[in-house]
């Protein structure tokens, strides 16, 4: 697993709390059986009308292609479960260069947060204060590179320079590089073994 | 911290071992996977030569993309039958329990567990879908997990997880007449909001769960994640014993015993310490109604609607604006006005017997509103049975509903169960989020399944307790 300590681009803002991942990629696309095609939806119906043409929406805007942070406010991506969200966002832009490569928001729905997780996409919190001066930055001047950098915790750009947050297990994962967690849990396999054969359900309470 | 709660119980014996990162590596005790989510997991393993480490712990079915008007194959949607055959094939390379049509067990994945026993108190449970948390009602902790989490669990059994903390939520008291459950868990999301329980488990408790069946507590449980908490769980005691025994998978003879001694032990101490405790009086509750975009979003039926303007916090202010804008509504006005053109009643918030039982109640000897498509989808073959066993189907048929086949159906719409246009349905489901039933522009009421009915039968939003 590649290691994450920091990582520098553009940034683009999607404001509103609680933006679900319905919203973020509508469940009609979740009928493909590989994630392969899904940087084609992202915030599909909030950004074009059913006649094919655009609406008003940070990612149909030409200044944030090619954006690699995403600037959130509260809960952001609440309900379902489905990892075809993040997988969505990650797989936006052009294919040879694709994505966001991390979330700045006021707070994360828990398991959105923990799917960015697995696809090594740091979902970071930060103060409301901050996250508002961040997407005025990153709409006022959208050429401003951020660096968000994981050892210090922080998030520079645009003469900014805020503190982010994010539990020391998924920060410690990520600069480790074990953000993959099947390696780590399929080292303790006889550990698993173990423990299963004290779960008086595994033979049925016998 | 919390200590000596059912989530610590069941954590704890539930810990493999502590990761290099601090997370605690958590074994799952029962994994359940739809149609949907599991895919990818699936290739994930082909990918990487690996096999599933414990089949015998995971169990499939089909509810999300299945028509409810028909069982036919192939499906007419070219992508949901190759959705079906990818399950199909999944399950037999990599040998796992499948509750297909043919069983007379499929459903929706959070109705068959409990329906077949295989939801039992004390269990670590997982599945790719966020409603997991219905399963806490048997005292489990149970919770929805991403795809490349369930390629884990498939892989090891285990997953890498984070504590949470526990928030008791009492609600004591008796319900008045003609408030369910789902009322309860809308004026439980209502005061502490979509995002109060982010990093909780939430403790439900007090004389009302006391006293609530297993079907209603499922279906407070199941929207545990509504309120930002991932899981929910009511503690197991008499009323979970009782619905579990006799079931296709719950054991039975001396082994029935040892479990109900060992279920037990899994309740809350009575001198456990919670890390938040909220307090509810049941009387306060009255049959809710959402209005806006997301599940707080929700009034008292008959209340009129708030006014952005009220609301100090920005954020706040903008989902109001949101939902006005998105709903075509106006503050202060009263949703008795608003025409429905759909209503639906089913999904795994409330589509088990009870649910259709109080449907139909409501429902017999009325008819639905010429205005109004209305139908019933049971939330698994085995619902369906007993209803028609019961008569149900032909109460709702009388009135002018349509009886359909077991699915997920209008509840997420990935189905051809869909509203066109901007619609409003009232729906027994659980989200009324942007686009969430099948139109970019349709618009969810949700409310409980006799409040739907009640809304059915008069064409507009209507109290159910004042029903001609």
């Amino acid at each position: 697993m590649p290691k994450t300590p920091t990582i520098t681009g553009r940034a683009v803002p999607v404001r509103g709390d609680d933006i679900d991942t319905d919203r973020i990629i509508p469940a009609r696309y979740l009928k493909e059986i590989t994630f392969s095609k899904m940087g084609d939806y992202p915030f599909f119906d909030e950004r074009f009308n059913s006649d094919g043409s655009k609406k008003a929406h940070a990612f149909n805007e030409e200044r944030f292609q090619g954006a690699r942070i995403l600037f959130g406010n509260v809960n952001f991506g609440c309900g379902s479960s489905r990892e075809h969200a993040p997988q969505a966002l990650a797989r936006w832009g052009h294919p040879a260069q694709p994505g966001i490569k991390a979330i700045v928001a006021e707070s994360f729905a828990e398991i959105f947060g923990g799917n960015c997780m697995m696809l090594g996409i740091p979902a970071v919190s930060a103060d409301k204060a901050d996250v508002l001066a961040l997407q005025n930055v990153a709409e006022k001047a959208p050429a401003t590179e951020f660096s968000l950098d994981l050892e210090s915790m922080t998030l520079k750009g645009g003469g900014l320079t805020v503190a982010v947050h994010l539990p020391d297990s998924r920060r410690k994962a990520l600069l480790e590089g074990t953000w993959d967690s099947t390696g780590l849990l399929k080292a303790n396999e006889e550990k698993t073994r173990a423990l299963a054969g004290r779960l008086a359900y595994m033979d049925g309470y016998k | 911290m919390a200590q000596g709660t059912l989530y610590n119980k069941v954590w704890d014996a539930h810990s493999v071992a502590r990761l290099s990162t601090g997370q605690t590596q958590l074994f799952i005790g029962l994994h359940l996977i739809h149609e949907v989510t599991s895919p990818q997991a699936f290739d994930m393993l082909r990918e990487a030569g690996q096999t599933v480490a414990y089949p015998a712990r995971t169990f499939a079915t089909m509810d999300h993309i299945v028509p409810t008007t028909t069982r036919e194959r192939p499906f007419a949607d070219a992508q949901a039958e190759k959705m079906m055959q990818a399950i199909e094939r999944n399950t037999r390379d990599f040998r796992v329990n499948f509750f297909d049509f043919s069983t007379g067990r499929q459903g929706v994945v959070h109705i068959i567990g409990p329906e077949l026993g295989l939801t039992q108190p004390g269990m670590t449970i997982a599945c790719g879908d966020s409603h997991t948390s219905t399963h806490g009602a048997f005292g489990t902790l149970a919770f929805g997990i991403g795809t490349s989490q369930v390629r884990d669990v498939l892989a090891t059994q285990c997953l890498a997880m984070d504590s949470m903390k526990v928030r008791r939520i009492e609600v004591n008291g008796a319900l008045k007449p003609g408030v369910t459950p789902k009322d309860v868990i809308l004026a439980i999301i209502n005061r502490l909001g979509v995002k109060g329980g982010i990093g909780y488990a939430y403790e439900y408790a007090g004389d009302v769960f006391d006293h609530m069946s297993m079907e209603g507590r499922m279906t407070v449980c199941n929207m545990s994640i509504e309120g930002g908490a991932r899981a929910g769980y009511v503690n197991p005691d008499e009323t979970t014993f009782a619905y579990l025994k006799g079931r296709e998978h719950s054991p039975a003879g001396a082994a029935w015993d040892k479990a109900v001694g060992i279920w037990r032990s899994f309740a809350s101490d009575k001198d456990a310490v919670y890390d938040d405790v909220v307090r509810f009086k049941a009387e306060d509750i009255a049959p809710m109604v959402t209005w806006g975009v997301t599940p707080a979003q929700s009034v008292a039926v008959g209340q009129n609607l708030p006014d952005p303007a009220a609301t100090e916090d920005a954020g706040e202010r903008g989902s109001l604006e949101t939902a006005f804008k998105y709903m075509k509504f106006t503050p202060g006005q009263s949703l008795d006005s608003v025409k429905v053109d759909v209503a639906f009643i089913g999904s795994c918030t409330n589509g088990r017997i009870e649910d259709l039982r109080a449907a139909a109640t409501v429902a017999k000897g009325r008819k639905v509103h010429p205005s109004v498509k209305a139908f019933v989808v049971p939330g698994s073959m085995q619902v369906k049975v007993q209803a028609e066993k019961e008569g149900l189907h032909e109460v709702f048929k009388a009135a002018g509903f349509e009886w359909r086949e077991a699915g997920c159906s209008m509840c997420l719409a990935m189905n051809p169960d869909q509203l066109v246009g901007d619609q409003v349905s009232a729906s027994s489901s659980n989200r009324n989020f942007i686009g969430r039933q099948g139109s970019s522009t349709g618009r969810t009421l949700l409310m409980s399944p006799a409040m739907v009915v009640a809304a059915a039968v008069a064409g507009h939003v209507s109290d159910v307790r004042t029903l001609a």
